[in-house]
């Protein structure tokens, strides 16, 4: 008997009958399990380019690398990705930064750290032991380091890139790529005027202790603590200490602590 | 099926595109897929990519279920409607992701609330299992042009008035910036979509009396009751 003679004997069957019911159901996930397949196979490629693209999109806007505008492999000829050791603050050669996924990695048991309560002030819960860097140069000469950060705000947790000088205390910019705080409030922290005011602060006061804080009583410019203070949204206090939280986190002992003391003594790069 | 098939322009093709617009509409007169319609209306740009991502499904898998009406065993019906309806819905999601990256992020996970949408499995069930395929399609674009259209509706004024721009460009001046206009933020907000929605079914209803359901009870009169 033909094949064609058996496809049609089956369609002859009663609807009903047990025999066509489990070959249809069969013969419909297969038809879409080959369709739902076929399409994320072959769209991966694209996505994963889009996914680098939007990430370095973000690193440029947020580094202040290039105007706006600037095609981003172009903004990105200076930028080197380097993967680093979160405790020792020692560059990992042996991970591609280009691969490396730090937030896929933060929930891996493998190559994760689980933090502590009294460690956890950014309410991640636990972090990926390595982090990529990006390390801006002009003419072999460290201009700007841009660090990966997150942590949680009010109902989302916010990723972001600090941007800083070469001399690893002073912001170039800070921002968020991804949230859901609430459009108007929270959402805020992606009010260009709101980054505007973070250029420029100091991280550490003189001693090198973490003085940057976001507050509700920024201090008169002529006080020397106004350098390190950023001025709280209005109505968004939980955004706005979960920014102060996660700032202090990533750049206290068990974020980048290390990492950043060794680049101000000047060794890093 | 001859007569369906040829896709003339006959009174039963107009009836199935033209309808969904203002006398059937999904979301105005069925009340349907009201949720992702509040969800993704702060902006114009993530509406339309939600609404080519409705009508997509709803079109295609209305005609992908008609194919196959005549075999589907009654009792894992919903079961085979839900099946195509999910594949279709996560081509359309992976396309997105491919090709319209960043507003993708914005529609996040509403795009894969398209299967739990009431508008798709509604059409399946209401007109795929008993229409031949071609019609099917039109069906299902008819009702996704009627989704869309309130969902453009809806966000032009909550982007126009909420954030002062459409589709991204900025049009009104802010106060804080100089120009004259304060936004109101209420409008991204998504209640500010229910407003809008109940304020447009009560102007539709208003001018096609038609559309006016009975109401399932009166208030009876006391006086005539003999005050019980």
């Amino acid at each position: 008997m033909s094949l064609k003679a058996k496809v049609d004997e089956f369609l002859a069957l009663p609807n009903d009958s047990i025999k066509k019911t489990v070959g249809v159901a069969l013969a419909l996930c297969l038809v879409c399990a080959v369709a739902v397949s076929t399409a994320a196979v072959a769209l991966k490629p694209v996505q994963d380019a889009n996914k680098a693209l939007d990430r370095k999109k973000n690193i440029m806007e947020i580094g202040k690398l290039a105007p706006v505008g600037t095609p981003i492999e172009q903004a990105f000829q200076n930028v080197e990705a380097k993967v680093v050791d979160l405790q020792t603050g020692e560059y990992v050669d042996n991970i591609d930064p280009e691969k490396f996924d730090a937030r896929a990695a933060a929930v891996d048991p493998k190559q994760n750290v689980v933090l502590t309560r009294e460690q956890d002030i950014a309410s991640i819960k636990r972090r990926a032991k390595y982090a990529t860097v990006y390390l801006v140069k002009e003419n072999n000469q460290l201009k700007k380091i841009i660090l990966p950060v997150s942590g949680y705000g009010l109902w989302s947790t916010l990723y972001g890139f600090l941007a800083l000088d070469a001399d690893a205390n002073t912001v170039v910019g800070l921002g968020f790529y991804e949230h859901a705080e609430t459009p108007g409030l929270g959402g805020e922290v992606d009010n260009p005027e709101w980054k505007a005011k973070w250029t420029g602060k100091t991280l550490f006061d003189e001693q090198g202790k973490l003085a940057i804080q976001v507050t509700k009583m920024v201090a008169p410019a002529n006080d020397p603590r106004s350098k390190h203070q950023v001025d709280a949204l209005s109505g968004a206090t939980l955004t706005s200490n979960g920014v102060n939280n996660l700032l202090h986190f990533w750049l206290g002992k068990d974020g980048f602590g290390s990492y950043l003391a060794k680049m101000r003594k000047g060794g890093g790069a | 099926m001859s007569a369906s098939m040829s896709m003339g322009f006959n009174p039963e093709v107009r009836k199935v595109l033209v309808d969904p617009l203002i006398n059937t509409n999904p979301i105005t007169f069925q009340i349907l897929g009201i949720c992702s319609a509040l969800a993704v209306t702060n902006s114009l740009k993530s509406a339309l990519l939600m609404a080519f991502g409705l009508t997509a499904v709803t079109a295609f898998s209305s005609a992908s279920i008609s194919v196959v009406r005549n075999h589907i065993p009654n009792s894992i019906r919903i079961i085979v409607q839900m099946t195509i309806i999910a594949s279709l819905v996560i081509v359309v999601d992976q396309l997105m992701k491919a090709y319209a990256f960043s507003t993708a992020k914005q529609l996040s996970v509403f795009v894969g609330l398209i299967i739990t949408n009431c508008i798709v499995m509604g059409r399946a069930e209401a007109y795929a299992m008993q229409n031949p395929p071609g019609m099917s399609f039109l069906d299902g674009i008819g009702q996704g042009a009627g989704y869309s259209l309130i969902l453009v509706t809806i966000a032009t004024f909550r982007e126009f008035f909420g954030a002062g721009s459409l589709l991204g460009f900025q049009i009104l001046d802010f106060a804080k910036n100089g120009g004259w206009y304060i936004p109101n933020s209420l409008l991204l907000l998504p209640p500010s979509a229910f407003f809008l929605i109940g304020l447009l079914i009560w102007a539709i209803r208003t001018k096609y009396p038609d559309q006016q359901e009975k109401a399932d009870f009166y208030i009876h009169d006391k006086e005539t009751l003999g005050n019980r």
